[in-house]
């Protein structure tokens, strides 16, 4: 490893070199983390056991779904659950420094000095208040007791300039909303890097960021890495990003190692069942979507099902939507805009949008943060009025129709939100949500409507009897059925789904795709579906519409789009899409 | 066909929210000083309830003077160790008038909670039908409701409550008079906290869901926003109520409130002024039944604001709630 | 900065006109006959003609209303039957106690009511941020478990309360105190703050409790952020996270707070003024109620109004400019 360089007084000599600096950069051993009981509940083991090694300059990835306990594993390695009321057992040594029995003191010279940590969303992790290079500047004078404030900001610039902040000694003095979220992200990795630590600690550090700069810095933690020596563990829910990254793989559930070992190894020969359906589910943006004779992919009880799978499709050219070229039009929009605020401040978030949606087809719509994706959505369905253009459903414009006229059209066009928690009232028990559309149509009677919503939960693959549970009983992914099953009731021609899977762990988004598959091959539904994620998008779309900035840059047929990309941006946004293959392919 | 029923792979149900009305009770239970807050004030409100009875049993009623009782050499001080106590006058009586303190003082009771209950009755409806209208309402309609509670809850109360005293015709009835009075002035709190509720409900998909079930505007609001805005608004109320009381109590004091011989704390603690070098317990019983009243009203306020709040059982974690949308698959368990 | 002035400057003139309104709605013309009232109860009927006259109450409402906007912003000329009076803006009229200008009478009371609010938000502010700052830090202690206490007593006290204790134990027990009566600054600066202490000790200690409640609150959330976290998580010291990190975003509301009282306390500190004798604004809102003097209410009223208005820009500009993530528009 190369030893990281010292230059600026003897508090740097202190804290760079541990006890033990040939020994693993980090070596947890039956680590335990439990936090305390709410009222009436019993303890919440987080993690549970784990033990695991990195050695000096090393890379390991934690990866698992949520409620795994990776982001609580990583906390330890700092000792960050101290003082919470959290009960740590098991031991913790970090560059040769016990993290357990380190008092305050020593436990703050360790926190940035050794072992550094990027948090997830770079906005919220800044102070709002100070200006970035203040900050990295506060953080150097913390390890460094005798550098002076002008030898701070000196540094503070240095590593701005370093993690790519152009014009980095002026660009110190902005706060941090007067950056871009990738800037701020580098701001909080200069940050990290400013105390030369041993280890850098990165929680899903990209979670928050649109694909292409996720991509900017994925890179630049490879280069800082190669250029200073220093180890590396991330946690992240996305293989991809892991893969792409690290050495090693650690692969976590419920609190406890499930597999463990080189990146190559877990991704070609996982040892375990969870790791290949985890690794099954992973949606992939260079495979070719089922079309709907094949019948929808299994997604694998074991991995070379899944490859075979995706060989013949590849071999079945059969472009879903060439198969249904006369389709009847449901849905068209022409010139469809939307603005929101008014004078100076208005913002365009749909500018000038033109779609087609035949019956039955899916058409995919792909795009950043802010592409006006999600307000499209909303007005294909009419939960938002359109500012210009025409919106017509079979021939007939609903684009200006007040909400009285808009309710004959209510029924067929319905809606599947993104956020599992917020999309049900936790009031009401979900057999009444769904009912809600059939009791306001009117036309079914009591018996007949609850007849109708055990067999809508039995259609999505929930137990008919759970009508009268609560939302809360339920967990992300059957919140999501529940949602499809109300978007089904009222027997709608189109459904638009909006981010419907983005809050799902990786298993349960294949889940809720291949639900949604089956509902449309089984009912001939028509489907938008919208989502940031390409490679979901793939494996359900029919048509892709790229957007950006409101408008869309590219639209055709999802093989086309995805293959011969004709837009530098969709070319940008593919290139930059982490992809479980590339570390697959035997060296 | 079915899919496969929910494979192992679906996480554990979530955390159930913190907005189930048993939860709320559990937690304000789990609480002591909620619970002794809650026992005072029942015990007020059955003071309040019982006034006529308690007054039967002692024997007094709240009007009759007693000349004989008090020291008319000495300006009219009670006869008698701490104001005049005796077996027929159990807290003593009242300086000058020689009138019964206990029973006035359960009857002070009566008009303290009559008022500030009716004022925060009226808070609740005019609060909550602004704020909602403000919250649906089209873009003139909010405005305008807006603007005139953000007036609302700059303007000093008590000068305008004190105000209006002056032009209410003097034979209108007290009590009434100052609970739609208060409450009149001071729904601006109210409404704002039910329109910013009313906003962040209208933002959740729920909302947006019903709407698509093709339900009138009326049908959404009732069953997907009211019973949401429940809690807050109880809440609110419970914050108001203490308010109400020392409003009454202070209007009173000032002479604008409660007519005599109508009892009333604050009219008594005012006479007090006067009188709390010769007798101290006739400024400490009233000052000490309003403290205690107020105190109580506050501490289950509070009681209730952190049952309500799941960051309240929270505030153990590491950091803040992890962001919501897109990342919320993501989370480990920290 | 200066757009967003001139902007709240025209809302604040519309709320000001609106309040004017209904202040004369509801001060001249519900009660019916104000010749009646301003004349007193034993005026015989050619007084209350001559009043009359003398309000142009044979005016159309809207006239008057004219009549009585005019006088607030220009100025307005009175006939007192003998002589003809002028009276200045800003005109509110004569008192129909004494036929004084009622704005001369504001003036008269406003050193007592200035003095006031600005002692008690300085005793308020200082111990309520003290407060509040100590028992975030010493959060789980006694030390963070007696303040609670405390500052929830203070809060449930009315000041007619905390104002009486005072006055027991310092003046009439202790004797350490003498009965406060106000002294004017300019006339003896010593016995002028001499006097105010105790009203500014009762109204400023349960304000305090206010701010301090306040302070804690809004300190304990800011120490949950995330970026707080960060730091924590590069060896910053706990002490430092508090003073370098949390303080500026916990003391914004408390700012802005104190500004919008610090406008109310120029017609709402009724009670304190009642309560120590002090002759200032509230005092004479009192008096001027029970002697149904309806100029003086109207004027306390509008300037109350007036400064509340002005106090709440003032506290959403310290706002912003002590939160720097809120933006003026």
């Amino acid at each position: 490893m190369t030893a990281p360089r010292t230059s600026a007084g003897p508090a740097d000599a202190r804290t760079a070199s541990g006890p033990a600096a040939d020994g693993p950069l980090v070596a947890v051993s039956g680590l335990s983390v439990a936090f305390p009981a709410g009222p009436g509940g019993s303890p919440v083991r987080a993690v549970d056991g784990l033990s695991f090694t990195v050695p000096q300059g090393g890379s390991l990835g934690i990866v698992g779904e949520s409620g795994s306990g990776k982001s609580t594993a990583a906390y330890a390695l700092l000792g960050l659950h101290r003082d919470t009321g959290a009960d740590v057992t098991g031991s913790v040594t970090v560059a040769g420094h016990d993290v357990q029995a380190a008092d305050g003191a020593a436990l703050r010279r360790l926190r940035g000095g050794v072992a550094a940590m990027v948090f997830q969303d770079p906005l919220s992790s800044l102070d709002p208040y100070m200006a970035v290079g203040d900050q990295i500047a506060e953080v150097y004078r913390v390890h460094h007791r005798g550098a002076s404030r002008r030898e701070a900001r000196a540094r503070a610039a240095e590593v701005l300039d370093r993690v790519g902040i152009p014009d980095a000694a002026r660009r110190a003095r902005s706060r941090p909303h007067e950056f871009s979220g990738g800037m701020r992200q580098r701001a909080l990795i200069a940050m990290a890097l400013a105390c030369r630590p041993r280890l850098l600690v990165a929680d899903e550090p990209t979670t928050a960021l649109d694909v292409t700069v996720q991509d900017q810095i994925l890179g630049l933690l490879r280069e800082l890495r190669a250029e200073t020596g220093m180890g590396l563990i991330l946690v992240t829910h996305d293989l991809g990003v892991a893969t792409s990254s690290v050495d090693e793989l650690l692969v976590m559930k419920d609190g406890r190692a499930v597999e463990h070992g080189p990146v190559r190894d877990v991704l070609h020969a996982p040892r375990e069942d969870y790791t290949r359906d985890l690794l099954a589910a992973v949606p992939r943006v260079n495979v070719r979507r089922q079309t709907r004779k094949d019948g929808l992919h299994e997604p694998g009880r074991d991995d070379s099902a899944l490859r075979e799978a995706s060989v013949l499709s590849e071999a079945s050219v059969v472009p879903g939507a060439s198969a249904l070229p006369e389709a009847a039009v449901l849905l068209e929009a022409s010139g469809l805009r939307r603005e929101f605020g008014r004078g100076k401040r208005a913002v365009t978030a749909v500018d000038d949008v033109s779609l087609t949606v035949r019956a039955g087809e899916t058409v995919g719509v792909v795009g950043e943060s802010g592409s006006g994706k999600t307000t499209l959505g909303r007005m294909l369905v009419r939960l938002l009025e359109p500012t210009g253009g025409r919106l017509s459903y079979r021939g007939r414009d609903i684009g200006g129709l007040k909400e009285r006229e808009l309710r004959a059209f209510r029924s067929e066009l319905q809606m599947v939100f993104q956020d599992p928690v917020s999309s049900l009232n936790p009031r009401r028990s979900i057999g009444e949500s769904i009912a809600d559309p059939l009791r306001a149509a009117g036309k079914l009677d009591d018996a007949a409507i609850v007849a109708r919503v055990r067999e809508l939960l039995e259609r999505v693959g929930l137990d008919p009897a759970s009508y009268h549970r609560y939302p809360h009983e339920f967990s992300g992914g059957q919140r999501q059925r529940i949602g499809i099953a109300r978007a089904l009731a009222p027997e709608p021609k189109l459904i638009v789904c909006d981010e419907p899977v983005s809050a799902l762990d990786v298993t349960t988004q294949a889940q809720v795709v291949r639900l949604l598959g089956e509902l449309q091959r089984d009912l001939g539904l028509a489907l938008v579906f919208i989502a940031h994620d390409l490679a979901v998008v793939r494996q359900v779309s029919d048509r892709v519409v790229v957007m950006r900035g409101g408008r869309i840059v590219e639209e055709g047929p999802a093989d086309t789009v995805y293959e011969q990309p004709a837009h530098p941006y969709t070319k940008g946004l593919l290139a930059a899409v982490p992809r479980l293959e590339a570390a697959e392919a035997p060296a | 066909m079915t899919t496969d029923l929910l494979t192992t792979a679906e996480p554990e149900a979530g955390v159930a929210p913190a907005s189930g009305a048993r939860q709320v009770l559990r937690r304000l239970r789990a609480r002591k000083s909620a619970l002794a807050a809650a026992a005072v004030l029942g015990l007020l409100v059955l003071l309040a309830l019982a006034a006529p009875l308690l007054a039967a049993i002692e024997g007094q009623d709240p009007n009759t003077y007693h000349d004989a009782l008090v020291d008319s050499a000495r300006g009219g001080v009670p006869l008698g160790d701490f104001g005049g106590v005796s077996a027929e006058h159990w807290l003593g009586v009242e300086p000058g008038t020689g009138r019964d303190l206990f029973v006035r003082l359960v009857y002070g009771a009566r008009v303290s909670l009559l008022v500030a209950l009716g004022a925060t009755a009226v808070q609740i409806l005019i609060g909550v039908g602004t704020g909602l209208a403000a919250a649906l309402g089209n873009r003139l309609v909010e405005s305008l409701l807006t603007h005139v509670t953000d007036v609302m809850v700059a303007m000093p109360l008590l000068v305008f409550a004190i105000a209006t005293m002056a032009v209410v015709p003097g034979d209108f009835p007290r009590p009434l008079l100052l609970a739609v009075s208060i409450g009149l002035l001071q729904w601006g709190g109210m409404a704002r906290l039910v329109r910013a509720q009313t906003l962040s409900l209208k933002k959740l998909d729920y909302v947006s869901a019903a709407r698509l079930t093709g339900a009138s505007s009326w049908r959404v609001a009732r069953r997907e926003l009211l019973p949401s805005l429940a809690a807050p608004v109880i809440t609110y109320a419970a914050v108001l109520l203490p308010t109400n009381i020392v409003l009454e109590a202070s209007m009173s004091f000032l002479g604008v409130g409660v007519k005599p011989p109508t009892p009333s704390w604050g009219h008594m603690l005012s006479t007090a002024t006067t009188w709390f070098r010769a007798d101290p317990m006739y400024v400490l019983l009233p000052a000490l039944m309003l403290f205690v009243t107020t105190l109580a009203f506050t501490v289950l306020g509070d009681g209730v604001r952190a049952a309500l709040d799941p960051r309240e059982a929270s505030r153990l974690r590491v950091g803040r709630t992890r962001r919501k949308a897109r990342t919320s698959g993501a989370g480990g368990a920290a | 900065m200066t757009g967003y002035l001139l902007r709240r400057a025209a809302g604040a003139l519309a709320v000001l006109l609106v309040l004017s309104v209904v202040v004369y709605a509801t001060f001249y013309i519900a009660p019916g006959d104000p010749a009646r009232l301003a004349c007193g109860p034993r005026c015989n009927p050619e007084q209350i003609a001559q009043v009359r006259a003398q309000l142009s109450l044979g005016d159309p409402v809207y006239v008057q209303y004219w009549h009585f906007l005019q006088g607030i912003v220009a100025g307005h000329d009175y006939s007192t039957g003998t002589a003809l009076l002028h009276c200045d803006a800003p005109c509110f009229g004569l008192s129909y106690q004494n036929n004084q200008q009622v704005t001369d009478m504001l003036i008269e009371r406003l050193p007592a009511t200035a003095s006031l609010a600005v002692g008690a938000m300085a005793v308020s502010l200082l111990l309520g941020t003290v407060t509040g700052l100590l028992s975030a830090l010493r959060r789980g202690g006694v030390t963070e478990r007696v303040l609670t206490w405390l500052t929830l007593a203070g809060t449930a006290t009315p000041v007619f309360i905390s104002g009486l204790a005072l006055l027991m134990l310092f003046c009439a027990y202790l004797a350490w105190l003498p009965f406060p009566s106000y002294v004017p600054l300019t006339e003896d600066p010593e016995q002028w703050a001499w006097n105010l202490l105790l009203p500014w000790a009762a109204l400023g200690l349960l304000e305090s409790a206010k701010y301090a409640r306040l302070t804690r609150s809004s300190l304990l959330e800011t120490l949950a952020e995330d970026h707080i976290r960060t730091f924590r998580a590069y060896g910053v010291a706990e002490r430092k996270l508090v003073t370098r990190h949390a303080l500026r975003g916990a003391v914004a509301p408390v700012i802005s707070l104190s500004a919008a009282d610090f406008g109310s306390m120029f017609g709402g500190a009724v009670l304190t003024e009642m309560m120590f004798g002090l002759p200032g604004i509230g005092a004479l809102l009192v008096h001027a109620t029970v002697t149904l003097d309806l100029p003086v209410v109207v004027a306390v009223v509008m300037v109350t109004g007036t400064a509340v208005v002005l106090a709440n820009i003032v506290a959403d500009v310290l706002y912003a400019a002590a939160d720097r993530r809120v933006a003026l528009r």
